[in-house]
């Protein structure tokens, strides 16, 4: 009655539903962002406190490690398409890997900015900074999450070229936080400097 | 445990749904009489209230911030935990794969988690009430800085509003999983044949909805966190310089009040054509069945929703008119919102359109659908004051504002919920609701909401502020304790009423008259199935759809309905 | 049968309510407010029109189509009607926006006179107070630091800036009858409303903001002033008196206020 039940649904439903929903999660974080993103505007134009926010190195550092995790996932992606599932299986674990690197990284990031004297309350700038880099990071974590979930089916060999939707999925999320990661990066750049 | 409780059955997670809002409907209904006991009688003695409230209460007289708390609470549970809910989630969970001929929801699971993360949402708001300083009382709007300066502002301001803030964002997350799943299943869960423009305008209703949920409700996550972070981080998103709160200077600098007033607002305007929506579907399908005719203008019915939940994310600003915001803005926010006037119109035109020159029978859905009807007119078209900035001038925050959005969404929402209930009853249990409660229920309680809310509109136009603890302060008040107390009994009764229809609701379980599959002789999927439909639905051989939803009466047929499954012609 | 009965009961009362007038808005005492008053009246003859049309329509077409065996007109619509109802609606109702942005934009975007006499408000959890700047017409610096009931400053003004030394301080906010005023609004800690029903206008205050609101007063008389944004406990109580006297009893009251400095 209950458990996994096989559904019969109309051939190729529960892919495409799996896509649908995505995009339309991925909807509302743009809708978060934009929130935010509006919030920033408005509140930089209203004040007259806004203290530039110091880039320390590693930021770069780390956009790059997303990058290169983007681009294993994506090339581990179309491994598994092609019915490689061992290359698929050492490129996504590397992906993730590399993954779990940006956030390593991202804590680093927080802890230079705290040690420079950038505390939330310290400075409105600042502020949005920490709420905008954690806020990614949260969704980020759940997009990591997936990564190592597929990583324990991949290697208990229960993924491959007709089961392949999830890391699909994944894949086009862990692309969203990439480019989602690069924006924000432009938006400090332009009104946190 | 995993069959009922954490269920991923959608018909099993519909009924928890509903029975979250029926819950919270008693605990809303019974704050707001309380609340209005208290206006008109504010010296009175009451145990009961010193009882339950022995600081807020001493003596079993009624504090100010008492009162307060208690709005706020009402607020804040009757729009999310009863308004939002029911229309959307328990009757949307119900029926959506009923009506598209589907096994289940899009995503089961996530499903289920929605349910539960809104369960944790209720009991995390009404922790509040059990906390040191109590429940908040900053409104169900929470604008800062009384919102964000946290305990120094007043009772409640302290634990008491961050369990408040951290229940919302929990509800957003819970709503946000929601839509998700309505959107998936509506796009790509619909049975052979079932194209969108063969779906009944109930599902349109909760795909519409579910949109305007998708984009609104992450806009409301942001404000809430930003007002967390000023509470508990010592930020300044929307503190500004130079406050003064019961002796205390706060060291927050250039933040802007304004800024939560328009991301609350972006979220706020859209939320309640999340809360109509669902309920116009449910409306448009009763008024066909009952009227053994088709939808009058399917496809401009189907527009309107979308000009409706379009536009409803442009006009935000008229709940700002007297805010501070800039005059040419008002002016703008002004000329969207009468334009959001024109769907609603269409919609209205279309309603009557249905009914002319039908066979009306009136059955008790069919009691509620046209009470809606005559609600729904009254309570928008306030709107058209409200809407203009100089007219706004004088109502906005009066009893005139109270009024309206009563009508509309206290009233009007609700009755589509009624008319729902009332309509799939017999689907979800196998049985009527009782036909004799059912009469005095909806004849009392449509007098009753006529005799609640348009006097409050006269309060408005006498100035009556809201959101006032009493009245005894202001001259020009004292003329209005008449009407005040009319309100008041009659809200009285009206509440007592609705116990019968509780009573009902449980009773004809197991001693409602038995009804047939297809009481109502309607044409839509879920009225092909058992009552209550088994677990899977439709089974492994899902039905094949042929028509649109409301072929009532088609001329030379040989019944005066034909099912969407009935083959061609 | 009962349904349409009740439908017209509460249409004949609802309209008799406005109709009345029993609970209206009080007299007009300036030119605005009589304005307000009769664009008022155009919007309720209108709406009051589409109300009672509306419900009359839903009394007829239960009475009319109930279920008597008649005969279904089977129709899926009729596009004409829409696109009729569709325009006329949106001509209806923006044309209503744009008619009323006048009366709006007569209170908000209009200049400030140059007579104007000009008074800063503060409402301040629970109460308000006004400020007039005295002989030199400059009103001195405030600091929120400085504020002090008990000593007579709810302002907070600077005893170091001249300018506030001849400051008048009122808790009822006085004015001459017949010139323009313009208030400053303020507020040093959260959301108030400053509404003089008489006047037919409101305005927040806003901490971190000074919004001005203009008007005139020609009636003399006492007019009761009601926060209408919530603020706190004290809400219901934030109440001060809109005072409109003959200008020359102004003037008297303003020379007495500074002589007692």
């Amino acid at each position: 009655m209950t458990g996994a039940t096989v559904m019969p649904a109309p051939s190729g439903a529960q892919r495409r539903a799996s896509y649908t929903g995505l995009y339309a999660f991925l909807v509302s974080v743009v809708m978060f962002f934009a929130g935010f993103t509006s919030a920033m505007v408005v509140r930089r134009g209203g004040a007259k406190d806004w203290k530039p926010v110091p880039m320390p190195d590693i930021l770069w550092v780390n956009t790059s490690i997303l990058a290169v995790s983007s681009v294993l996932a994506e090339k581990a992606r179309r491994d598994l398409r092609n019915g490689d599932r061992t290359r698929f299986s050492v490129t996504w674990s590397l992906a993730t890997l590399v993954g779990c690197a940006f956030v390593a990284g991202q804590i680093l990031l927080w802890r230079q900015l705290r040690d420079a004297g950038v505390y939330m309350a310290a400075n409105a700038s600042g502020a949005f900074f920490y709420v905008g880099t954690i806020a990614h990071a949260v969704h980020l974590a759940g997009g990591l999450g997936a990564m190592l979930y597929l990583c324990y089916r991949a290697w208990r060999l229960q993924l491959g070229p007709g089961r392949r939707t999830a890391v699909d999925v994944t894949t086009i999320y862990w692309h969203f936080l990439g480019v989602l990661w690069v924006y924000l990066l432009v938006l400090f750049l332009v009104l946190a400097r | 445990m995993r069959r009922y409780i954490f269920s991923t059955d959608h018909k099993v997670i519909g009924i928890q749904y509903y029975l979250l809002a029926l819950f919270s409907v008693f605990l809303g209904m019974a704050l707001s009489v309380i609340m209005r006991f208290h206006l008109t009688y504010p010296e009175a003695k009451v145990r009961l209230f010193g009882m339950l409230w022995p600081d807020a209460a001493a003596g079993g007289i009624m504090t100010p911030e008492l009162y307060l708390s208690l709005m706020t609470m009402h607020g804040t549970i009757m729009v999310f935990f009863v308004l939002t809910t029911a229309p959307q989630s328990g009757f949307g969970n119900y029926f959506i794969p009923l009506q598209l001929g589907a096994q289940d929801m899009a995503f089961p699971v996530l499903n289920m988690l929605s349910f539960w993360t809104t369960f944790v949402s209720l009991l995390v708001l009404l922790a509040a009430f059990f906390v040191e300083g109590g429940a908040p009382l900053a409104g169900w709007t929470a604008y800062p800085p009384l919102s964000a300066a946290g305990a120094i502002a007043g009772p409640g301001q302290g634990l008491g509003q961050t369990l408040w803030v951290l229940s919302i964002a929990l509800f957003c997350a819970g709503s946000l999983m929601g839509a998700i799943n309505f959107i998936t299943t509506i796009l790509d869960y619909r049975t052979k044949g079932m194209s969108l423009m063969r779906m009944p305008l109930t599902v349109w209703g909760w795909f519409v909805a579910a949109l305007i949920s998708l984009f609104a409700f992450a806009v409301l996550i942001v404000g809430g966190i930003l007002l967390l972070l000023d509470r508990e981080a010592g930020t300044s998103f929307f503190l500004p310089e130079g406050l003064r709160i019961n002796d205390r200077l706060l060291p927050n600098q250039g933040g802007s009040p304004l800024l939560f007033q328009h991301l609350f607002w972006f979220f706020g305007h859209p939320e309640v054509y999340i809360v109509i929506v669902p309920g116009m579907g449910i409306v448009s399908t009763i008024l066909s069945v009952f009227s053994r005719k088709p939808v009058f203008g399917y496809k401009a019915m189907v527009w309107a929703l979308f000009s409706i939940g379009l536009l409803g994310f442009l006009v935000w600003g008229h709940h700002m008119f007297t805010s501070g915001i800039s005059p040419y803005s008002a002016i703008g926010f002004s000329v969207l919102t009468l334009a959001i006037g024109t769907p609603s119109a269409i919609k209205t035109f279309n309603w009557l359109g249905t009914i002319w020159g039908g066979q009306i029978r009136l059955d008790l859905p069919m009691l509620w659908a046209l009470g809606f009807l005559s609600l729904f007119v009254t309570g928008g078209i306030t709107g058209l004051y409200l809407g203009q900035p100089a007219l706004d001038s004088y109502f906005h925050d009066t009893y005139f504002v109270v009024g309206h959005f009563h009508l509309i969404m206290g009233v009007a929402a609700i009755f589509a919920i009624f008319a729902g209930t009332y309509y799939w009853y017999p689907k979800v249990t196998g049985r009527y609701l009782n036909e004799t409660l059912g009469k005095i229920h909806f004849y009392i309680t449509f007098l009753g909401v006529y005799g609640i809310f348009i006097p409050m509109h006269f309060a408005g136009l006498a100035g009556n502020p809201r959101r006032y603890a009493d009245f005894a302060q202001f001259e020009f008040l004292k003329d209005l304790n008449l009407l005040h107390k009319f309100i008041t009994h009659t809200a009285f009764t009206t509440t007592a009423v609705q116990f019968l229809f509780l009573f009902s609701l449980f009773w004809c379980l197991k001693r409602g008259r038995q009804a047939p599959e297809n009481p109502w002789q309607a044409t839509t999927l879920e009225w092909e199935l058992p009552s209550p439909p088994p677990h899977h639905n439709f089974g492994p051989s899902p039905p094949e759809v042929h028509h649109g939803p409301y072929e009532y009466s088609v001329p030379g047929a040989a019944r005066d309905f034909r099912m969407q499954t009935e083959p061609e012609p | 049968m009962l349904l349409p009965i009740l439908i017209l009961l509460v249409t004949i009362i609802t309209a008799a309510g406005f109709i009345t007038q029993r609970w209206w808005f009080p007299a007009p005492i300036n030119e605005y407010a009589s304005w307000f008053d009769s664009y008022f009246a155009i919007n309720l003859i209108l709406t009051g029109a589409i109300f009672i049309a509306a419900q009359l329509a839903f009394v007829w077409a239960i009475l009319r189509f109930r279920n008597r065996g008649n005969p279904v007109r089977y129709s899926h619509g009729n596009n004409r009607l829409e696109i009729f109802w569709t325009i006329a609606t949106l001509v209806l109702f923006v044309g209503a926006a744009f008619a009323g942005s006048r009366l709006w934009s007569d209170v908000h975007l209009s200049a400030t006179p140059a007579n104007a006499l000009r008074v800063e408000v503060q409402g301040k959890q629970f109460a308000w107070n006004f400020r007039y700047a005295g002989v030199d017409g400059k009103f001195g610096r405030t600091k929120v630091q400085l504020i002090n009931d008990a000593a007579g400053n709810p302002f907070g003004i600077d005893e170091a800036d001249p300018a506030g030394n001849d400051d008048i301080m009122s808790s009822e906010l006085r004015v001459p009858a017949g010139r323009p005023i313009e208030l400053k609004m303020r507020s040093p800690d959260v959301l108030h409303n400053f509404f003089v029903r008489e006047l037919r206008i409101k305005q927040d205050l806003v901490p971190g903001m000074e919004i001005p609101l203009r008007f005139r007063a020609d009636k003399p008389g006492a007019y009761e002033i009601a926060c209408s944004e919530l603020c706190g406990l004290g809400h219901h109580q934030m109440r001060s008196v809109l005072v409109v006297l003959p200008p020359e009893t102004f003037e008297t009251w303003l020379k007495d206020k500074a002589a007692e400095k």
